[in-house]
């Protein structure tokens, strides 16, 4: 018997996993999750499924509704119509890049959901349904991966950070928020519509990163009010989570006596409920929480990348199966509360959205590349107005000649002074 | 304000401008390694948890990257940390949070977020100690756009900085020089100067030459000045007082005037801020310039063992040695 001992064996499935739709739909019952569904936990319905704009009447406490199982579905079709658009964009040269999150879906609806109106999301740059869930419109998205931005969205309006990626680099940003929140009396006073909690999004290669482990520290040793959401989709890129981690995720942040379970990612209503349940013990003043989301990135890493170099199709036809809208579907049928009228609209207007997302972009018009001189500095800065100047005066140089129309490609690469 | 005029080491000119700013604002926190009880290892911080607690005094988990990154965090909050990174060589395990978040941030989001977070680096070297704990890293942060620097080199300096950093509503990294902490010098926190931080100041007239010089190299600058002087040589000496950004026409002003330029830093000559200033010089004052530009700095090595930095800095002989380089053209 060896001095060392782990209690962790070493393979990286021993660790249940929380579901509550099986992949056919059936809906397995929770007492503790079914409880946070259906609101007990709460003390208003406020904040919970806000959804778009289209969401109008206050749908109610039970975040299980046939009406709110209706809303995610349809959230979850109308993300993934405009994932496939922005695929598509990209392959017409209007989008320099486009990270999908084709499969992951119930993952980012749900969390997004989960959390209430006043809470800060922390996400990657892949969370493209949290952000739907968030209320930041596709365009937005679309402009930055087409280069008209680095964030199209103002944090502060819908409390939502920028997409972040270099990796982990914003897991201690939520920390840090959340240190805030607990200095300015917004944690643990009982009122769930102004206690607040932040939701810190990463992926399984992301946790490899230093300031993921940093953050659980800091966490952990100052009880801040934050949620720690991996999704593991099975890939970084090329590499599989098993290099990531010799352990399940989700039993990491144990090491930091920081609680954690593992839903199934693909299941709309596990992780809602998960999410749900941690961000009020977080705003409650119970310290940090950690889910690991098992799900599958069922396109490539970003459009640059070609899956079939790492990943093979039997695998993927495996995790097909287990597409998160599907069993949604399935499950409502079951329940007999979505018809084909139902569904058919929910298709129309993700066809909609998706026309609209191209028009956009491809009326969009590149901006004045002076604005690169803009927001470097929140105060005036005699080294970026120098340039700016010097810029300015170069393209101007151009400006009578009629056969020049480029401005670019300036010497020197501007100047400080 | 609480203090009068009066004689501090540039350490607790730091101290009472921390303060005084903590006074003033109740957002302002200090975080980092053993701020709080033990008040730092250079006792910069010291009686501030005493006096504002451990909700505004941190002591943060030692992990540098975490220590900034949930700095961001609280700045995304309304607040204004105050982050000491206990030695400069400490600072580049938070380098990416720095660099791609801390200065990026209002970029990226087109102004909607401000950072307003001061990074405090005691830096250089010159004090008999173990590797990573006397460099210089100016010239990693100046060439990243976002980020401002200010190196005070007086306590009048090391007082206003801190205050005036805590205010800006940039990211700020102050470099401390931490071989001159208990340098005494007058610190007058009731009268703000005019002197803008960002901009740099004559330390000492002179016709000859100009040394341009910077936090702990600059009392090297005027010592050098000095001996020159009964040598016959007047030197003019200018302290930079901001690194980013660089206030080169007040520089620009002197050389036109002198003819000669000789600039001093601990940091490595390759790649070093002297070098930026040198290019600079040679665009402006090109047709004023009766010599090369000198640089009189680190060499191309690692920062060396205690026992053979005296060699490594510069010093007055090696100073005055560039300085008859530039009067021999």
């Amino acid at each position: 018997m060896s001095a060392f001992s782990t209690t962790i064996p070493p393979v990286a499935d021993q660790e249940p996993m929380t579901q509550l739709l099986a992949p056919d739909g059936t809906r397995t019952p929770h007492e503790e999750l079914d409880a946070v569904l259906a609101g007990h936990s709460t003390a208003s319905p406020a904040g919970a499924a806000e959804g778009d704009a289209s969401a109008t009447a206050d749908p109610g406490p039970d975040l299980a509704s046939p009406e709110r199982l209706r809303g995610y579905y349809r959230d979850m079709v109308m993300i993934r119509a405009a994932d496939l658009e922005a695929t598509s964009l990209q392959r017409q040269g209007q989008l320099g890049l486009w990270a999908s999150a084709l499969g992951q879906e119930a993952a980012q609806i749900g969390a997004g959901h989960a959390a209430r109106t006043q809470d800060y999301l922390v996400p990657t740059y892949r969370e493209h349904g949290v952000a739907w869930a968030r209320g930041i419109e596709p365009m937005r998205l679309l402009e930055m991966y087409r280069g008209i931005s680095h964030c199209g969205w103002d944090p502060y309006e819908l409390r939502t950070h920028p997409y972040m990626i270099v990796l982990g680099s914003q897991a201690p940003h939520a920390v840090g928020y959340a240190m805030g929140l607990q200095r300015d009396g917004l944690v643990g006073t009982g009122d769930l519509d102004s206690d607040t909690a932040v939701l810190a999004l990463f992926g399984d290669g992301a946790s490899s990163e230093g300031e993921v482990s940093e953050s659980f520290t800091f966490a952990a040793s100052f009880q801040a009010p934050v949620v720690f959401y991996t999704q593991n989709n099975q890939w970084a890129i090329s590499v599989p989570t098993s290099v990531q981690t010799r352990v399940p995720l989700a039993q990491r942040s144990r090491g930091w006596g920081i609680p954690s379970i593992r839903v199934d990612g693909n299941d709309v209503l596990a992780v809602l409920a998960a999410v749900r349940s941690a961000m009020d013990a977080a705003r409650a003043g119970e310290g940090p929480r950690f889910i690991e989301a098992i799900t599958y990135r069922m396109a490539a890493h970003t459009t640059s990348d070609d899956a079939s170099r790492y990943r093979s199709s039997e695998e993927e036809q495996q995790w097909a199966d287990k597409d998160p809208i599907l069993r949604l579907r399935r499950h409502l049928a079951q329940l007999d509360e979505i018809d084909e009228t139902y569904v058919k609209a929910c298709e129309e207007e993700a066809h909609d959205l998706a026309m609209r997302l191209h028009h956009f972009i491809h009326d969009m018009p590149d901006p004045d590349p002076v604005a690169m001189f803009d927001h470097v500095y929140a105060e005036p800065h005699p080294v970026v107005e120098r340039d700016r100047e010097q810029y300015l005066q170069y393209v101007a140089q151009f400006e009578d000649d009629a056969d020049s129309t480029e401005g670019s490609g300036a010497t020197g690469g501007g100047s400080g002074r | 304000m609480s203090t009068t005029s009066s004689t501090l080491p540039i350490a607790k000119a730091i101290t009472a401008g921390l303060r005084d700013a903590m006074r003033a604002d109740d957002r302002v926190l200090i975080m980092g390694e053993d701020v709080g009880v033990l008040g730092g290892v250079f006792r910069v911080t010291d009686g501030l948890h005493a006096e504002f607690g451990s909700q505004r005094v941190v002591d943060t988990p030692l992990a540098e990257a975490g220590i900034v990154g949930t700095a961001v965090g609280l700045a995304y909050r309304g607040y204004r940390p105050v982050v000491e990174i206990q030695f400069d060589g400490f600072v580049f395990p938070a380098f990416n949070q720095i660099t791609t978040q801390v200065a990026k941030m209002h970029y990226r989001t087109q102004g909607r977020v401000s950072l307003p977070i001061v990074i405090r680096i005691p830096h250089g070297g010159g004090i008999g100690a173990v590797e990573h704990h006397s460099e210089s890293p100016e010239a990693l942060f100046a060439h990243t756009a976002g980020l401002r620097i200010l190196a005070p080199a007086t306590s009048q300096d090391a007082y206003w900085m801190t205050r005036q950093a805590i205010e800006s509503d940039d990211p700020v990294i102050m470099l401390e020089p931490k071989r001159r902490y208990w340098v005494k010098g007058d610190v007058d926190p009731d009268h703000r100067p005019e002197l803008s931080p960002w901009e740099a100041a004559v330390a000492r007239p002179g016709t000859d030459a100009t040394l341009l010089a910077w936090g702990p190299s600059l009392p090297l600058a005027l010592e050098s000045a000095e001996a020159a002087a009964a040598e016959g040589v007047d030197l003019e000496v200018i302290d930079a007082r901001s690194l980013a950004p660089l206030d080169l026409p007040t520089v620009y002003e002197s050389v036109k005037r002198t003819g000669r330029l000789v600039i001093v830093h601990e940091a490595p000559v390759l790649g070093g801020l002297g070098g930026e200033i040198a290019a600079r010089v040679a665009e402006e004052c090109f047709s004023h310039l009766e010599a090369p530009v000198l640089r009189v700095g680190g060499y191309h090595t690692p920062y060396p063992p205690a026992r053979m930095e005296h060699a490594y800095l510069p010093d007055l002989d090696r100073v005055l040695d560039a300085v008859d380089r530039v009067l021999a053209h």
